[in-house]
């Protein structure tokens, strides 16, 4: 038996609910076809707080389609997203038989459960402790998705959240690769839940000026790379993959949509919200990763950026993309994604970590919009307007995604 | 004013509808919260807090626990009713 460090990660199932759509097929049909998933916000209230920002990318089918009204009432809207990708991510996989102490789960967030923080503080105000409803502590941890999808599927294995801003999502996938590669866990179901469309955390996000003001056209707020881009999209929504060990997935004949080969992760220890702008820490990140993997520097064709479409951070990552892959850097295509799904924070990592595994599958990169002025600053091959073929042969995406307080985390696919 | 234990059978009904999902219909006098029903206990703290500002009653914790079944409850918060 060849040693467990040795053991190689595939996918065999993905899921996803997202402002593209309600299952992951057609987030990535609208992906492909170029589509903006922003819309102005209609809830009522956002009329009430002089929100400078008054659009969002939400979620394009309401949980409640999916869900029973019993589950909406006992998850989070974060775990209702959650739990919606999950269930798809597992049928998509065959619903694998597997021992339950072979079964993990890890699902990251962001921000966690704060539709049902402030919900419950606004009760306990206005009408006393005893209407509190029981089960507002498990709701609003940020280990509840996972907890809850823990119990679904009956894993045993271990139940993690990482939390890391918006690598959580990343950082959740490198996580259960390393519960399989270390031989915890034989099947790990992992990815990235965030619902923060709430006036807080966009009355937060636009404090920081972190947000786009294009509140007249939030189909071309989105705009990573683009010389006129003025800040992200708030999204919301969950991705979840099924990861597996090679040996466990061919012993029962799952189809596999591709290997996940390698995971670089870094800090940067420079400043708690703002990137470092020389992108050492991201260079590491990506270096480590193509370091780690079993496949050449000259195999990697795609990379889904983090852009966010932020005037500092998008050139601080297409520098580091330039200063990591070199020359190479010239024929590997980069696709921005949150220029049509917005910035899903927590499960920004999941979701664009689903689009590259699609990408090698479909041989073709996804494009950016709205890139109407490439900044002069970006020197790296931006796929605009339309998707680009990939090459085929044996192919490698890397993901990449970072978050507030310095976390770097990159994750590379390899084609099957 | 005291409701009819029917009119308090079927608002206790619509709750725990609301709560677990059960079928009204299932919520019957003889029925046990917790065997027949399977409802936890927090589920029950949900279901006293709201049949409180339903029926216009006040159940205090202590007395929740002497609530067994549907028809105990029906007969408590009818008698507080009164």
């Amino acid at each position: 038996m060849a040693d467990s460090m040795q053991r190689k990660v595939v996918v065999t199932g993905l899921g996803a609910t997202s402002p593209l759509g309600g299952d992951l097929p057609s987030s990535w049909k609208a992906a492909l076809e170029g589509r903006s998933g922003a819309r102005s916000i209609t809830a009522d209230w956002m009329g009430s707080y002089e929100l400078p920002v008054t659009f969002a990318a939400q979620l394009a089918v309401p949980t409640a389609d999916a869900l029973a009204r019993v589950e909406i009432r006992r998850l989070d809207p974060s775990g209702q997203m959650a739990m919606v990708a999950a269930r798809e991510a597992w049928a998509d996989a065959g619903k694998p038989d597997v021992e339950p102490e072979r079964l993990g789960v890890v699902v990251a967030s962001g921000i966690g459960g704060v539709w049902t923080l402030l919900s419950a503080y606004d009760v306990l105000k206005e009408k006393g402790a005893r209407r509190v409803f029981p089960l507002t502590v498990p709701m609003l941890m940020p280990n509840g998705p996972a907890a809850a999808i823990g119990i679904e599927v009956g894993a045993r294995a271990g139940v993690h959240t990482p939390v890391s801003a918006c690598a959580s999502g990343a950082e959740a996938m490198g996580a259960a690769f390393e519960m399989i590669r270390s031989g915890r866990a034989d099947i790990v179901l992992a990815g990235g839940t965030e619902a923060a469309i709430h006036p807080l955390p966009i009355a937060g996000f636009a404090a920081m000026q972190a947000l786009s003001t294009r509140n007249d056209s939030p189909e071309l707020a989105s705009r990573p790379y683009d010389a006129a881009r003025d800040g992200f999209v708030l999204g919301e929504g969950a991705a979840l993959a099924v990861l597996e060990s090679e040996e466990h997935a061919r012993a029962r004949g799952a189809t596999i949509y591709a290997e996940l080969a390698s995971v670089g992760i870094t800090s940067d220890a420079h400043h708690i919200a703002a990137p470092d702008p020389t992108g050492a820490g991201v260079i590491r990140a990506m270096r480590a990763a193509v370091d780690a993997g079993d496949f050449a520097l000259a195999d990697v064709v795609h990379v889904n950026a983090h852009a966010t479409s932020t005037p500092v951070g998008d050139v601080a990552e297409a520098r580091a993309i330039r200063e990591a892959l070199g020359d190479d850097a010239d024929h590997i295509a980069v696709s921005a994604t949150k220029s049509m799904t917005g910035h899903l924070l927590g499960a920004a990592g999941a979701l664009e970590g689903a689009f590259a595994i699609l990408a090698l599958r479909d041989r073709v990169a996804p494009p950016t919009i709205n890139v109407d002025e490439l900044d002069p600053e970006v020197t790296i091959d931006v796929v605009r307007k339309d998707p680009r073929p990939l090459p085929g042969g044996d192919i490698v995406a890397l993901n990449n995604a970072f978050g507030f307080g310095g976390h770097n985390v990159v994750v590379a696919f390899r084609s099957v | 004013m005291a409701q009819s234990e029917q009119e308090i059978l079927s608002g206790l009904a619509e709750i725990v509808n609301e709560e677990t999902g059960l079928a009204p219909d299932a919520v019957q006098p003889d029925k046990s919260f917790t065997d027949d029903l399977d409802i936890d206990s927090l589920s029950m703290m949900t279901i006293v807090v709201n049949a409180e500002e339903k029926f216009g009653v006040r159940i205090p914790d202590d007395d929740v626990k002497n609530l067994t079944t549907v028809g105990d409850a029906v007969s408590y918060i009818q008698s507080a009713q009164g």
